[in-house]
């Protein structure tokens, strides 16, 4: 490899990096003030509407759910989304805004892709620019990117708010949550990022697709002369920014960000990935900020930083080593198969690793092209639970999760019974942070396990054998987290796949979800105990680096028999030239 | 002060080792087992495993039978070590209680008609003795209940219950009227009132304790056993998936078997985890025994836990911090006389005095002085002290001798047209304020100087206020002595706060204001003023001299009535917490190796390129899964001293002792097993 190309990477990672970080404190800060409640400085032009839909909605903003009514709430609300989804979906043949005259959804694929966007999923079986009218496409699945990504919030404030209040009830109101988070916080970010896309080149549009005559013709398998090419058209700017800052990652095309129109250039595919990563990041600082210690979020800003350089690092040295076999073809260097070269090496590991450490999903290469052990990085990415620096919300409330879990054992070992911001970690929080660590990955052993039991489910593998694996492996890694992207490969438009996977989505989200609202419910009655001496300190080094460890060792220790009959065995056999 | 029977029971006592084998195989009984959710998966796949291999005696087909045969005995093995765990530590505490029950044989007791001492009684037995009762016991009679004694003071030989030789002193009214049933009184005859029916006695409840028949999982203890229990199921479906995985593998590779019901066993047990599931329960129990063999009842595991988080200690002063009396440090003296007068006087003054503060005047001035003793005069006459006139001393022939508390005696002198020495005033108030009580010592109407009577720290307990510092414990001194004295005490022997002039409701205030602020409190106590403070603390201690009402409010009893007890109790608490999180960790870092051992094993006739997973470069595949499991079972028993004892605790901030113990048990816990698997592989394939 070429010495300017890795200097052009490695500045690129650095300054994204230090971008992010510097970004943090400004971006969470503001976060804790808009979940706070309080003014900042877009009320005056927000607050108007914000009270305006209170009203409208019958919402008393000063009216305080405990644990129970704050998960109702969320479950009435997104259950209602999932319908209102599916029923357009079905029925977009007769809505308007269907220049292309597209049919309804089947019900399966239909219900799959309801569930995947409420879910904040976005796993696609369907080919955007081929099946769905601008109306579904902006009226059905973006308004879900922004109000899965805020219901993901707002789940997150509401465990926030059990660690910073005590002898308390109440977690706050999810509507009032849910509403400040998309109108403070989503849709600024993503007009300005739309505006950004524009400039990039990203269309926007509601034109029919238009045809263009080929410069040069080609021919199809038939041999046929092929002179006309179709451009799909669409509202993709608007799209591509709650994409990225919701880690929605359901893309307008197909292709999601590889297609130039939703990802032209290098900088357009730099600020993408920055977007990805700004509110997870910014999140451990509002955290930090709400439970009145801004090191506590520093500390976990920087566990989570640890792995996503660990990943990054990994994917890099994997993908720049090349593959063996297409070496021996004549084609040296790294390996480029299924990245774009307007992107490189480093944005495409850049892009992957940020993709699958959140729970975005968008891709701007192909997983299933990537070396056995680069594949396996993004798949184990997923696995973990997405906490690096995860998805909106649900990456910081899963990766406080593995806090509470690394803070017991930790406990134990000093001597206390454990505690964490001052709450004592009991049965209660025990069993929920296992089910919110250890559901996906339960969801992923059992549906791996049965796809495997299953011909049709077989069948549906593009490449038996170690490589078919990982792709039914990562297609329930993806939906089971919330992510999203796919491992190429895998037909997964079938009837078997789109029902387990909506499942795997369902039983992913939501259980979690309402085992965060039940230890949020059991934190927020403890009372205070301020620290002492004895109390492990959880915003030191020895405790990041335990944390980071439990992690690491959870995570090995729930898949290495499968990733060892996956991507590892792949990797040896690639190498051996077997 | 213990007697041998609580003192020597090791862990490989025979007697103890047998009864605990007989008892760990009737623990076996899945219904006993159903207590212990991760051993109780192990029996399962034990059960399975030994289906499987009569399967396959009987048909020949599968895994080779003498492979099947021994992973299924060692796994039948590792269950078997995990009941033997507990039942060994129930065992200590078994014998302890046999010990105690020996004392409690039919007791006739003495029942008044009337509270008094020469009332006429009948004779009746000890069990049918009730609540409100009230008995005589005379020299030589064994106490048969619970009670309080309402008339009368006897000497009471409590060794049975406490193992203290020394008798103690029992009276009616006061903090010392509280008698256990089985001790026996030695002398003087007393009226008791019994406070505990039959059957819930002090010794009866002690009994139950011991044995651990009333022992219930501690919150952490079921926190901790989620824990296990999750990961358990976790690997179960881990296990589980591996059988389509290996299924479908061995298709599309077109060779190779997949992993068989054995091995799918095999890897599961050496998952779970195991080690700590099988030492959890006697890690709890081992604890409260070992505070036992420090002469402490816990009345539930809770308080031994809630006393490793503590971080406030209330402690009195007297008998905690310093020894129980102040002795004389000095002689300093006034208006030109020398040391050694007011040294001679001060022993004249204090010959008859035999108060604790009295006699080490005495030692004090023949030890400094070389003063010989003299004989007590034929005529002298002695003046004891009174709370009047706040003087005492001895009148030989026509001299007097006093020593008193500064103003009185400026009274008497002045009164008696003596001169008082200008610099008295000064050295009066400085001695006060340096913490100490200044006596002053008067010859006839001559001043002569002060002697300085001081509170004696206890030895070493300027360092456990240290060690106790560094592990974030905050003590606060509580004393009736007056701010300036407490103050100099406080600073002395290194306390963080002190609470002068305090009445028991001040301890009370003081306690809820901590535990409003989120502190857990623990405190010492004995007297029935005590009683409220003891009932609001976290880790209440009382000592076993104390009253009743002080014994029922705490839910720690120390039989010694040691108040520097608190200290051990905590460091207890500390350990079993530790030992836990330790075994955790280690049972969990294990699993790596297992992988490596396990993993290439099962699957290597699949793809032969997974032979660069073992690491280890075990013999065969085989012999790597036997030696996982035996390791598996083997770490029980070796690890089953370490959980009787607990992990050592060592007095440093949080942060360091996690690096420590995470070095040695996490670390360790990835090396130890690919050390033992690799020894055990080499053994197996040696025979």
């Amino acid at each position: 490899m070429e010495n300017h190309v890795l200097l052009f990477d490695l500045a690129q990672i650095a300054a994204l990096l230090v971008i992010l970080t510097l970004l943090v404190k400004p971006l969470g800060s503001y976060m804790a003030r808009v979940y706070q409640g309080e003014r900042t400085w877009l009320s005056p032009a927000l607050a108007p509407l914000e009270n305006l839909l209170y009203k409208v909605a019958a919402i008393d903003r000063d009216q305080e759910m405990d644990w129970k009514q704050y998960a109702v709430a969320m479950l009435i609300f997104n259950g209602l989304g999932v319908l209102v989804v599916f029923a357009v979906l079905l029925l977009q043949g007769w809505l308007p805004l269907n220049p292309e005259k597209f049919p309804g959804f089947s019900w399966d694929l239909g219900l799959n892709t309801a569930v995947s966007f409420v879910t904040n999923t976005n796993w696609q079986s369907y080919s955007g620019e081929a099946a769905a009218s601008y109306f579904s496409q902006v009226l059905a699945l973006m308004v879900q990117q922004f109000l899965s990504a805020a219901s993901g919030m707002a789940i997150l404030m509401a465990l926030i708010r059990g660690f910073a209040r005590h002898t308390a009830e109440t977690l706050g109101n999810f509507w009032v949550d849910l509403t400040r988070g998309t109108l403070y916080i989503l849709l600024p970010l993503s007009l300005i990022a739309a505006i950004f896309l524009v400039s990039q080149g990203v269309i926007q549009n509601f034109s029919p697709y238009v045809k263009t005559t080929l410069i040069q013709s080609v021919q199809d398998a038939k041999g046929n002369a092929v002179t006309e090419q179709t451009l799909p058209m669409g509202p993709v700017a608007a799209q591509e920014a709650i994409k990225e800052v919701g880690t929605n990652g359901g893309g307008f095309f197909n292709a999601n960000s590889a297609h130039p129109f939703e990802n032209p250039t290098p900088l357009s595919n730099f600020v993408e990935i920055l977007l990805i990563l700004l509110i997870p990041a910014g999140l451990t600082y509002t955290f930090g900020r709400l439970v009145g210690s801004s090191r506590q979020g520093w500390a976990i800003y920087v566990a989570m930083l640890f792995l996503f350089i660990g990943a990054l690092a990994t994917l890099y040295l994997a993908e720049s080593h090349g593959n063996p076999l297409v070496q021996k073809l004549g084609v040296p260097g790294i390996s480029m198969e299924g990245k774009e070269v307007r992107f490189g090496l480093g944005g495409s590991v850049l892009f992957s690793s940020a993709t699958t450490g959140t729970s975005c999903g968008a891709v701007n290469n192909m997983h299933d092209s990537l070396t056995p052990i680069g594949g396996l990085v993004p798949l184990m990415l997923i696995l973990l639970g997405e906490i690096v620096f995860g998805g909106v919300g649900s990456g910081l409330y899963t990766m406080l999760a593995f806090v509470v879990i690394a803070v017991f054992v930790a406990g134990l070992m000093i001597g206390r019974t454990p505690e964490y911001l001052g709450k004592k970690l009991e049965v209660m929080e025990m069993w929920m942070s296992v089910v919110i660590v250890l559901s996906a990955g339960i969801v992923v052993l059992v549906f791996v396990s049965v796809a495997l039991l299953v011909p049709e489910a077989v069948k549906a593998m593009a490449n038996p054998g170690a490589h078919g694996l990982s792709e039914v492996l990562y297609a329930f890694a993806s939906t089971a987290n919330n992510n999203g992207s796919a491992f190429a490969g895998l037909n997964a438009n079938t009837g078997f796949y789109n029902l387990m996977c909506a499942a795997a989505m369902v039983l992913g989200r939501f259980a979690p979800k309402v085992a965060v609202l039940a230890m949020a419910g059991s934190l927020v009655r403890k009372k205070y105990v301020p620290p002492s001496l004895g109390t492990l300190p959880t915003d030191q080094a020895p405790f990041i680096i335990w944390l980071v460890i439990v992690i690491v060792i959870v995570g090995a220790l729930t898949f290495f028999p499968v990733l060892a009959m996956g991507p590892i065995v792949e990797h040896l056999i690639m190498r051996g030239g077997l | 002060m213990a007697t041998s029977t609580k003192a020597s029971k090791g862990i490989f006592d025979p007697r103890l080792l047998k009864g605990a084998l007989k008892e760990s195989f009737k623990k076996l009984d899945p219904r006993i087992l159903w207590s212990n959710p991760v051993m109780l998966c192990v029996e399962a796949g034990s059960v399975i495993t030994s289906v499987n291999f009569a399967y396959a005696l009987i048909s020949g087909k599968g895994d080779p039978a003498w492979f099947t045969g021994i992973v299924t005995f060692w796994l039948w093995l590792t269950v078997l070590f995990a009941t033997f765990a507990e039942a060994i530590a129930e065992g200590r505490g078994r014998a302890r209680a046999e010990d105690l029950r020996k004392t409690r044989t039919e007791i006739q007791a003495k029942k008044l008609k009337k509270p008094e001492l020469d009332s006429p009684y009948d004779l009746v037995s000890g069990q049918l003795l009730r609540k409100g009762d009230v008995i005589l016991v005379e020299a030589n009679d064994m106490m048969p209940g619970d009670g309080e004694v309402i008339v009368g003071a006897a000497l009471v030989d409590e060794s049975a219950v406490t193992g203290e030789s020394a008798p103690v002193v029992r009276e009616s009214g006061g903090d010392r009227s509280a008698v256990t049933g089985g001790t026996r009184v030695i002398a003087n005859s007393i009226v008791v009132r019994i406070t505990a029916n039959p059957g819930e006695t002090f010794l009866d409840r002690m009994i139950a304790l011991v044995e651990g028949a009333k022992r219930r999982k501690t919150p952490n203890e079921i926190a901790l056993e989620v824990l296990l229990i999750a990961l358990t199921l976790v690997f179960l479906l881990v296990v589980l998936n591996l059988s389509p995985v290996s299924i479908y593998s061995a298709r599309a590779a077109g060779q190779g078997q997949p992993v068989t019901l054995t091995v799918i066993i095999a890897l599961f047990v050496c998952l779970a985890p195991t080690t700590i599931a099988a030492l959890l329960s006697a890690i709890g129990i081992a604890g409260m025994d070992r505070l036992f063999q420090r002469n402490v009842i816990a009345m539930s595991g809770r308080a031994i836990e809630a006393a490793g988080d503590v971080n406030v200690l209330l402690l009195d002063k007297t008998g905690t911090i310093t020894l129980g009396n102040r002795q004389a440090a000095a002689f300093i003296p006034v208006a030109g006389h020398t040391e050694a007068e007011v040294a001679e006087a001060a022993l004249m003054a204090s010959l008859t005095d035999e108060t604790p503060e009295g006699r080490s005047i005495v030692v004090l001035a023949k030890k400094e002085y070389q003063l010989r003793m003299k004989e007590l005069p034929p005529h002298a006459e002695s003046i004891p002290f009174s709370a009047e006139t706040r003087v005492s001393g001895v009148n030989i022939e026509s001299r007097s001798y006093r020593k008193g508390a500064a103003d009185a005696m400026v009274q008497i002198v002045a009164g008696q047209g003596g001169v008082i020495p200008p610099d008295l005033e000064g050295l009066v108030t400085e001695i006060a304020k340096s913490g100490g009580t200044p006596l002053v010592v008067s010859s006839n109407a001559d001043i002569l100087g002060v002697i300085n009577l001081k509170d004696i720290l206890k030895g070493g307990i300027k360092e456990r206020f240290l060690q106790l510092r560094s592990m974030g414990i905050r003590t606060v001194m509580i004393t009736g002595d007056n701010p300036l004295t407490a103050a100099a005490i406080a600073a002395e022997a290194q306390v963080d706060d002190f609470l002068a002039q305090a009445k028991p409701e001040d301890k009370l205030r003081l306690i809820r204001e901590h535990q409003e602020q989120g502190y857990m409190v623990a405190m010492t106590g004995d007297g029935t003023n005590d009683a409220p403070a003891l009932a609001q603390a976290d880790v209440a201690v009382a000592m076993n001299t104390g009253t009743q009402a002080a014994r029922e409010a705490a839910n720690i009893i120390d039989l010694d009535s040691n108040p520097t007890k608190l200290l051990d109790i905590v460091e207890i608490g500390k350990q079993i917490l530790m030992t836990r999180g330790n075994l955790t960790t280690f049972s969990i870092a294990n699993d790596i190796a297992k992988y490596f051992a396990i993993v290439p094993a099962a699957l290597i006739s699949i793809y032969p390129q997974l032979g660069i997973l073992n690491l280890m470069h075990l013999a065969s595949p085989h012999s790597a899964i036997m030696s996982a499991v035996i390791f598996n079972a083997l770490i029980i028993p070796l690890l089953i001293p370490l959980a009787l004892k607990g992990t050592k605790y060592r007095p440093m901030p949080a942060e360091k002792l996690l690096i420590y113990n995470l070095l040695i048990y996490g670390v360790g816990g990835l090396i130890a097993p690919f050390v033992g698997i690799k020894l055990i592989d080499l053994l197996v394939n040696l025979i």
